[in-house]
């Protein structure tokens, strides 16, 4: 539609509405080629599922959503409170330590979790020989376990965001809510909390994506989500429509997700920005103690006892440096992190073009659409992208030009963390108040003065925390890199989770322990980086 | 200036890292003359193997692993364009589906023919099974006696109640297990059974053999059903292990097998030397390599066994046409989701 009230679009105008377009289209082209599935229904096998399945799935995959909200909702919102709003010894380590279980992948911590507290793993054995006990608990009854394992490794998305929300939060507000009277508790729950929620929804809709994009844990303690019905109608009826059909349905749980997170979020703006001077609760005495062991024990719990236990696994079956393992390293990385600069790179354009000019009703829709990959399990969205880069290919006589190689996988990585770039590029966009470049251009700066000493500088931590997070999550990421991956390019994960299948546990313990490491790493190069620009 | 050097340090490095992935891309097509094999079985048990091909025949291999089904959805899409001439899995199902969809050439190998038994090939001749693995009952030897063992359905009799221990029902083993018992016992028994199991059981369906069989020494319950290479892995970490094999269905049609196999591609362009491939496999020395790696039995019965896994003795497989086994695994998953084995 061409609305005649509007001047005539300028060259650049018209370039960045086709940039646009173009990159909408590449991220939402391998989802939308699932949605295609739905020519052909296989009635018999539908109705065989909803028989017998997807109700009780449906139960399941909500119970799951549910326990991960709370978990990582508590966990996030209380860390990220106690490291900015108190003082305690130890507190500038616990604010960068506490981002270290988002170095390890979920089904690690799963299989390290069932290898030690399982029936017939050492801990209950341990009780049971001691006091000469019978029986014993199975911890992958319910859903408490799988819940619980994933809010260990899931909370650093609410962590990470609800801290630099608080950090920006100006202390006078809180200050004026304790003037009047409130205790600190509710000081935070009348005043720091509301104006956090924009940015612990974001996490907590990063963190409840990826639970409905699992595979790994919940296949490591045979927990049926919807996953599971996708899956089943793949691998055992062989029927890829309905695969991708039930998929569609999960991207409908996902759109609901985003759309609540938009929703809350209003049309207010949240210009508050920058990281603020804070004042804190000074603890002491016994506060500090529980402040202490509460943190501590998260650590320990998400990080320590993987750390340790794969540690001793490797140890156990290290029988040499294998020099593949250094191929296997720099596969991960190449792929991670090339992968994660593309996505981080898309997700800035595409919020520069939101940034200046304004959007219809249909752009924004398509800008919300390429996050939506993020709820997709790997393997599923392996296969749109496939099927996508199959027809791609076509237009070129059937060469394999796009869908073999690395193309195919970087596609897929771009999809399916997309959501991830996006979150903290787009905020850190909101903290640039109109008026600022405004200020700037009336004092006669070029706009290449004003990308520099204004955008640049605004923009570097959140681009530097996109590429982060995109670059850990694509570490780990497994299903899709199992599937799309060229010859020969095996990565740490994918050896982790083959070793791992066949129960050797030891063998897949050095691989995994290397994964963790190279997060590890990331975040110390993350945070030398923003101890840099903090300083300027 | 210092701060800037830190950061331009980093920018670079990831820059020329991205080029790095740009540049490797187009160095992904490797030797024409490599024969490629997609398998889904784990390359660190079909690896040494190949190397040894290698080194014998000069003929180099290229191995890309993944899951069996996306694998078979893979050679599928990538249709005559592929550059895969050899497809490996484990189970008849899946090596019947990928024959299903005609990904398959005739082989029309006697080698083969005459080395590995009729009912562990396809009818069809378009794959050949490479080894053999065997599925049976394990208990616990202090508080179970073998006599009060049969069979998979006695399993299902009332006094096992809260004492039997099973794998997920996802796994393809179980699948394969109850197609062939829906093929001797009929459909409607065969659920019976399945719902019998499911009442049975001591805890939540377990996602591997070697948890089952963990369970079981720990106490949680008392016979289970796994493949006996787990069982073999257990031995060797193990010695004094209290639980012990059981070959199931002694008196009836015999303990379940399955295999691990390849067929040759319909689209392989190096026909030639993936037969010399699947040949060099089933000869002698292959043979008792590629299941004693796995304390598997082989797919030659002239092949001598393993010491290890002699020791379980002998026993009467089942001679059930894998085929068919394949064929009705869609409908075993039906029933064990109808009765809601997980």
């Amino acid at each position: 539609m061409i609305n005649t009230k509007r001047p005539p679009l300028k060259p650049f105008t018209l370039f960045s509405k086709l940039a646009l377009w173009a990159l909408i289209l590449l991220i939402s082209l391998p989802i939308l080629s699932l949605g295609f599935s739905w020519h052909s229904i296989d009635e018999g096998l539908w109705q065989h599922l909803s028989d017998n399945l997807l109700f009780e799935l449906l139960g399941n995959t909500f119970q799951l959503l549910l326990g991960v909200a709370i978990g990582t909702g508590l966990l996030g919102i209380s860390l990220a409170w106690l490291v900015t709003r108190c003082e305690f010894p130890g507190r500038r380590w616990f604010e960068w330590l506490l981002f270290l279980p988002f170095a390890v992948p979920a089904y690690v911590l799963a299989f390290v979790f069932l290898g030690l507290f399982d029936y017939a793993g050492p801990v209950q054995s341990l009780f049971r020989n001691t006091f000469q006990l019978q029986g014993g608990i199975d911890i992958r009854e319910g859903v408490w376990g799988v819940a619980m394992i994933m809010s260990l490794v899931f909370y650093p998305y609410v962590y990470l965001l609800a801290r630099s929300a608080f950090l920006a939060q100006p202390p006078s507000y809180t200050e004026a809510a304790r003037n009047l009277g409130d205790s600190p508790f509710r000081a935070f729950l009348r005043v720091s909390l509301p104006l956090a929620r924009p940015a612990i929804i974001a996490g907590l809709s990063l963190a409840l994506m990826e639970v409905l994009a699992d595979f790994g844990t919940v296949a490591i303690f045979n927990y049926d989500t919807f996953t599971t019905a996708i899956y089943s109608s793949w691998v055992d009826y062989r029927s890829l429509e309905t695969a991708a059909q039930l998929s569609t349905l999960l991207l409908i749980i996902a759109a609901t997700l985003i759309a609540l997170e938009h929703y809350q979020r209003g049309k207010r703006a949240f210009h508050s920005g920058l990281p603020r001077e804070q004042t804190r609760y000074h603890l002491t005495g016994f506060k500090a103690v529980v402040t202490w062991v509460y943190l501590s024990g998260v650590l320990v719990l998400a990080f320590g006892l993987p750390l340790v236990q794969l540690s001793l696994w490797s140890l156990e079956s290290f029988t040499g440096w294998d020099p593949r393992l250094t191929d296997w390293i720099g596969n991960s990385l190449i792929l991670a992190v090339s992968s994660a600069l593309l996505t981080v790179l898309i997700a800035l354009t595409l919020n520069a073009i939101i940034h200046n000019q304004p959007l219809n009703q249909l752009q924004r829709f398509g800008i919300r659409f390429t996050t939506l990959g993020y709820a997709l399990p790997g393997s599923v969205l392996a296969v749109g992208v496939m099927l996508f880069l199959f027809e791609v290919d076509e237009l070129f006589n059937g060469a394999l030009w796009f869908s073999s190689g690395l193309f195919a996988l970087i596609i897929a990585y771009m999809v399916r963390f997309m959501a991830v770039a996006f979150g903290p590029v787009e905020s850190s966009f909101k903290t640039i108040k109109p008026s600022i470049s405004e200020a700037a251009r009336s004092l006669g700066a070029t706009p290449f003065e004003l990308v520099k000493r204004i955008y640049w500088p605004l923009l570097t931590p959140g681009l530097l925390t996109a590429l982060f997070l995109v670059t850990l999550d694509i570490l780990k990421e497994l299903p899709a890199t199992y599937l799309l991956r060229p010859f020969g390019w095996d990565t740490l994960a994918v050896r982790t989770f083959e070793l791992s299948t066949e129960g050797l546990y030891e063998a897949a313990a050095l691989p995994a322990l290397v994964l963790m490491g190279i997060g590890l790493a990331g975040l110390v190069i993350i945070e030398v980086l923003r101890a840099h620009t903090e300083k300027r | 200036m210092k701060r800037l050097g830190l950061k331009n340090a980093f920018i670079t490095t990831l820059l020329s890292m991205s080029c790095l992935a740009m540049l490797s891309t187009s160095n992904l097509a490797y030797a024409d003359d490599d024969l490629v094999v997609y398998s889904s079985r784990k390359e660190h048990l079909i690896k040494p193997l190949f190397d040894q091909f290698t080194k014998e025949t000069g003929i180099p291999v290229t191995l890309q692993t993944g899951k069996a089904n996306a694998l078979i959805e893979r050679l599928k899409a990538e249709g005559d364009r592929t550059q895969a001439d050899i497809f490996m899995t484990v189970d008849a199902g899946n090596l019947w589906y990928a024959a299903q969809q005609g990904l398959f050439h005739p082989m029309n190998m006697e080698q083969i023919q005459s080395r590995i038994p009729a009912h562990l090939r396809d009818p069809n001749d378009l794959w050949t099974g490479l080894s053999v693995r065997a599925r049976t009952i394990v208990y616990h030897s202090e508080r179970v006696q073998p006599s009060e063992l049969s069979s998979y359905e006695a399993l299902a009799d009332k006094n096992w109640q809260g004492k039997l221990c099973l794998r997920t029902s996802k796994k393809v083993y179980n699948k394969s297990l109850v197609a062939a018992m829906i093929d001797h016992d009929g459909a409607a028994k065969t659920e019976q059974v399945l719902t019998g199991w499911v009442s049975n059981l001591a805890a939540k369906p377990q996602a591997k053999d070697s948890q089952v069989l963990k369970a079981i020494e720990a106490g949680q319950c008392d016979v289970g059903i796994v493949n006996t290479y787990y069982y073999g892995r257990m031995q060797d970490k193990n010695p004094q292990t209290k639980v012990k094999l059981f070959w199931a269905n002694q008196k009836s049609y015999g303990t379940h097998i399955n295999v691990s196999g390849a067929g040759i591609l319909k689209h392989a362009k190096h026909q030639k030397a993936a037969q010399t491939l699947l040949n060099w496999l089933a000869s002698d020395k292959a043979q008792k390599q590629f299941g004693g790696a796995n304390k598997e039995y082989p797919a030659n019965p002239s092949v001598p066994l393993d010491p290890q896994v002699a020791s379980w003795g002998k026993f009467k497989a089942d001679d059930l046409n894998l085929a068919i086994v394949g064929k009705r695994q869609a409908e075993a998953v039906k029933l064990m989701q109808k009765a809601h084995y997980k």
